[in-house]
C-alpha cells in the first residue's frame, strides 16, 4: 500500500505543466462547455470589427474610444454589483432606481446641507448599503422571492425618486470632484504611471501567486504561460493607454481633450478590489458555495442569510456609485436616472459576461466584458444613425444569444460532466 | 435501567469511545427510540442496519447533534457529555456522511473539503497548504480514482463524490466518522472501492459507523452489527458471530428463529 501511495505522490506532483498540457487542459475544458469569458470577448471582437468596417473612422477614432468606456462605465459598475446576487441564484430588479435615489441623496446632502462630496457620496453608500440590508432580510429572513422584492422595492424607490426631484425636475450636481469623473481625464504622465502600476501589479500578483503554488509543491503551469499572459495584458494597457493620451478634441483651440478617463481608475479600482473579494476571502468562498448548494453551505456551518443578506447590501452599495456615476456624466440626477434600460442592460451584461442566472457561477470580470458588448451595439449602431428601437432589438438579440450560449455550454457541461 | 439489557455482548478490544445508554426519543406521540444501547469502538467498523423506520437515523442525528435525545446517557470516552448541536459533536471529533453528501458542484475537491472551515492566512485564502492537505489526506487514504485536485465536484462520479465527502470527514482529526447508505446509489466496481475506503478508515484507527440496508456490504466489511428494530436496538454483535440470515432476522423480526440473539420487544 505504501508503495502505491508514493507512486501517488509522484503522480500528482508533476512539478511543471508545459504550455502543451496548459493549452489542451483549456481545450479539454471549452470543449465541455467550460467556456468562460470566451463569447463575450468574441461578441467584443466581432462587433468591433463589423462597426470598423460599417462606421471606419467614427467609429475607431480616440474621441469615441473614450466615449464607449464612459457610456459603459456606469452600466458595468451595476453590473458588478448584480454578479454577487446572480451568484446566489437571485435577482435584484430595484438596483437601477437603488442607484437613481441614492444619487439623489448624494446631490440633496450636497447642495442642501453643504456636505463635502466625501462625505456625501459616502453617505450615498451607506444607503444603498441599507437598502439592500433591508431586501436581503426580506429574502432571507421572511422567506419572500427575491424577484417580488425587488420588483416592489423597484416600484417603491421609483416614487421616491420622483418625489425628491420632483415631477420634470432635476438636482443638479455642481461639485467639480464628482463632476470630474465621468467629464476629466487624468493628466497624461499620471494616466501612464496608473497603466504601468497596473501592469506591474498584474506580472507581479501572477508571479508570486505561482512561486506560492511552486513552494508547495504543488502543479504548476511554466514559467512560459505567465510570461505570455502578463506580455499580453501588458500589450493591450499600453495601447489602450496610448490610444486615450491622443488628442482627441475636435477643436483643440476651444479646449484640449486628452488623457485616460479618470472613471477608468474607479472601474479598475473595482474590478480588482470585487475579484479579491470573491475569489481570495473566506466570505467569496461561501458566496458561491451559497449560490451552489445552499443546503450543503448550511451544513457546513456557513451563515447562508448572512451571506445572501451581504451580497444584497453589497449589490445596492454598488448600485449607488453607479447612480452617482449616471448622475456625473448628466451633470445632474432626473426622475429617470437609474431607471428606463438601466437595469436590464446591467443585468444582461452581466449574462452576456457569463454569469449564470442559475447561480453558484460568475465573476466579476463578466459584468466588464458584458457591458463592453452592450455599450459597443449601442455606440456603433447609434453612430450608424439606427434608430434607437433598433438598437434595443439587436441587444435583446445579442442577449438572447449569451442566454443560449450559457445554455448549451451548460448542457454540454452536464454531458461532460462539467458545471 | 440498561443492566435489563440481555443481548451478548461481544468482548471488547477496548472501552468503546461513544456509549449509549438508554437512549429514549420521542416525536409529539411517536415513540422512535426504546432504551436503545450502542457501543462504537475505536479501530472498528460498526454496522448499524435495520428496517425502514427503526429509528437508524433518528439515531444518528441524536449522535451528531442535529436534535437531542429525550432521555438516557451519551458517554464519549467514557465521559457523559452533552451535544446541543452539530458544532458540539463536531468540536468532539464527531463527522457525519449524509446520503446526499452535501457537495457543491460547482466548486472543485479542495475547497469542498474545507467548505465552512477555510484556512487563512492575515484573512486571506491559504489555497496552497488546502491544496496540499487535501492532497495529503486523499495520499493517506490511498484514493486513486482522483485526476486532480482542482476539478470540479460535478465532473466526479458518485463513486468519487462520496470519496471526497468521506475524504472531507477525516480531515478534522476525526475520531468517530458515521457514513450514511454510502453505497447505496453506487455500481459494483465503486461499492467495493467505498467499502475499501470504509475498511482502511477503521484501519487508521477511527471508529466508523456504517448505516447500510445491504447485507453484503456489512458482512464484507463490518467488524461489528448493531440491529435495530421497531425503536429497539435487539443486538450489537460481533460479525464473525452471525450469518447473515440471523442477521436478516434480527431486522425483520427482532430475534433469531433459534432464539439466540435478540430479544422481541426489547426486554425491561
Amino acid at each position: 500500500m505504501s508503495a502505491q501511495t508514493e507512486a501517488q505522490t509522484e503522480d500528482v506532483t508533476t512539478e511543471h505543466q508545459s504550455l502543451g498540457t496548459v493549452f489542451s487542459d483549456y481545450r479539454t475544458r471549452v470543449r465541455g462547455g467550460d467556456v468562460g469569458a470566451l463569447p463575450a470577448l468574441a461578441g467584443v471582437v466581432v462587433l468591433a470589427i463589423v462597426f470598423t468596417i460599417l462606421s471606419g473612422n467614427d467609429f475607431t477614432n480616440a474621441y469615441n474610444f473614450s466615449n464607449l468606456i464612459l457610456q459603459g462605465s456606469a452600466i458595468t459598475v451595476f453590473a458588478m454589483g448584480l454578479v454577487f446576487v446572480l451568484l446566489l441564484g437571485e435577482i435584484d430588479l430595484s438596483a437601477g432606481y437603488t442607484g437613481g435615489v441614492c444619487a439623489a441623496f448624494v446631490g440633496k446632502l450636497m447642495n442642501d446641507h453643504g456636505f463635502n462630496w466625501v462625505p456625501a457620496l459616502l453617505g450615498g453608500i451607506v444607503l444603498g448599503a441599507l437598502v439592500g440590508l433591508v431586501i436581503g432580510l426580506l429574502v432571507s429572513r421572511l422567506g419572500v422571492p427575491s424577484f417580488v422584492v425587488t420588483l416592489a422595492f423597484f416600484l417603491a424607490l421609483q416614487g421616491i425618486l420622483l418625489l425628491m426631484t420632483g415631477a420634470g425636475g432635476t438636482i443638479p450636481y455642481r461639485d467639480s470632484h464628482i463632476l470630474a469623473i465621468m467629464n476629466k481625464n487624468m493628466p497624461l504622465w499620471l494616466g501612464w504611471t496608473f497603466a504601468a502600476v497596473t501592469v506591474a501589479a498584474f506580472a507581479a500578483l501572477g508571479f508570486t501567486r505561482r512561486l506560492a503554488r511552486a513552494r508547495a509543491g504543488l502543479p504548476t503551469p511554466t514559467l512560459l504561460v505567465w510570461a505570455l499572459k502578463s506580455v499580453a495584458f501588458t500589450v493591450v494597457v499600453i495601447a489602450a493607454t496610448a490610444y486615450l493620451s491622443k488628442e482627441r478634441s475636435r477643436n483643440v483651440f476651444l479646449a484640449s481633450l486628452k488623457g485616460v478617463p479618470i472613471v477608468i481608475v474607479i472601474v479598475a479600482g473595482l474590478l480588482v478590489f470585487l475579484t479579491f473579494l470573491l475569489t481570495r476571502t473566506a466570505w467569496g468562498r461561501h458566496v458561491y458555495a451559497v449560490g451552489g448548494n445552499a443546503e450543503a453551505a448550511r451544513r457546513a456551518g456557513i451563515n447562508v442569510s448572512r451571506v445572501r443578506i451581504s451580497c444584497f447590501m453589497m449589490c445596492s452599495a454598488l448600485a449607488a456609485v453607479g447612480g452617482v456615476l449616471l448622475a456625473s456624466r448628466t451633470n445632474s440626477v432626473n426622475p429617470t436616472t437609474g431607471g428606463t434600460d438601466t437595469l436590464l442592460f446591467a443585468v444582461g451584461a452581466a449574462v452576456i459576461g457569463g454569469t449564470s442566472l442559475f447561480g453558484g457561477k460568475g465573476r466579476v470580470l463578466d459584468a466588464l466584458l458584458g457591458a463592453a458588448v452592450i455599450a459597443i451595439i449601442t455606440n456603433g449602431m447609434t453612430l450608424q444613425g439606427q434608430p434607437q428601437g433598433r438598437v434595443y432589438m439587436i441587444t435583446g438579440l445579442v442577449l438572447l444569444l449569451a442566454a443560449s450560449v450559457d445554455a448549451v455550454s451548460r448542457r454540454r457541461a452536464a454531458a461532460t460532466g462539467r458545471v | 435501567m440498561t443492566a435489563t439489557q440481555t443481548e451478548p455482548r461481544p468482548a471488547a478490544t477496548d472501552e468503546p469511545i461513544l456509549s449509549l445508554r438508554g437512549i429514549e426519543k420521542s416525536f409529539g406521540a411517536v415513540h422512535v427510540l426504546r432504551n436503545v444501547d450502542l457501543d462504537v469502538r475505536l479501530g472498528q467498523v460498526t454496522a448499524l442496519v435495520g428496517d425502514n423506520g427503526a429509528g437508524k437515523s433518528t439515531l444518528i442525528k441524536g449522535v451528531a447533534g442535529i436534535h437531542g435525545f429525550d432521555r438516557g446517557e451519551y458517554l464519549f470516552e467514557g465521559k457523559p457529555v452533552t451535544v446541543h448541536n452539530p458544532r458540539d459533536a463536531n468540536d468532539l471529533g464527531i463527522e457525519v456522511v449524509y446520503q446526499d453528501l452535501a457537495l457543491c458542484d460547482n466548486l472543485d475537491v479542495v475547497h469542498n473539503m474545507y467548505l465552512g472551515r477555510e484556512l487563512t492566512s492575515s484573512g486571506l485564502l491559504d489555497e496552497a497548504t488546502m491544496e496540499t492537505r487535501a492532497r495529503e489526506t486523499l495520499n493517506g487514504l490511498s484514493v486513486r480514482t482522483l485526476q486532480s485536485v482542482r476539478t470540479p465536484v460535478a465532473s466526479l462520479s458518485g463513486g468519487q463524490r462520496q470519496t471526497v465527502a468521506i475524504a472531507r470527514s477525516v480531515l478534522w482529526n476525526s475520531r468517530i466518522v458515521i457514513l450514511d447508505e454510502p453505497t447505496a446509489a453506487l455500481g459494483v466496481a465503486q461499492t467495493e472501492q467505498v467499502l475499501a475506503l470504509v475498511r482502511r478508515l477503521a484501519d487508521k484507527g477511527l471508529a466508523v459507523v456504517l448505516i447500510s440496508h445491504n447485507m453484503n456490504d456489512v458482512m464484507q466489511v463490518a467488524d461489528d452489527i448493531a440491529v435495530l428494530y421497531l425503536g429497539t436496538m435487539v443486538a450489537q454483535v460481533k460479525t464473525s458471530e452471525v450469518t447473515h440470515n440471523q442477521v436478516v432476522e434480527l431486522i425483520t423480526a427482532g430475534q433469531t428463529s433459534d432464539g439466540k440473539f435478540g430479544t422481541k420487544g426489547a426486554d425491561a
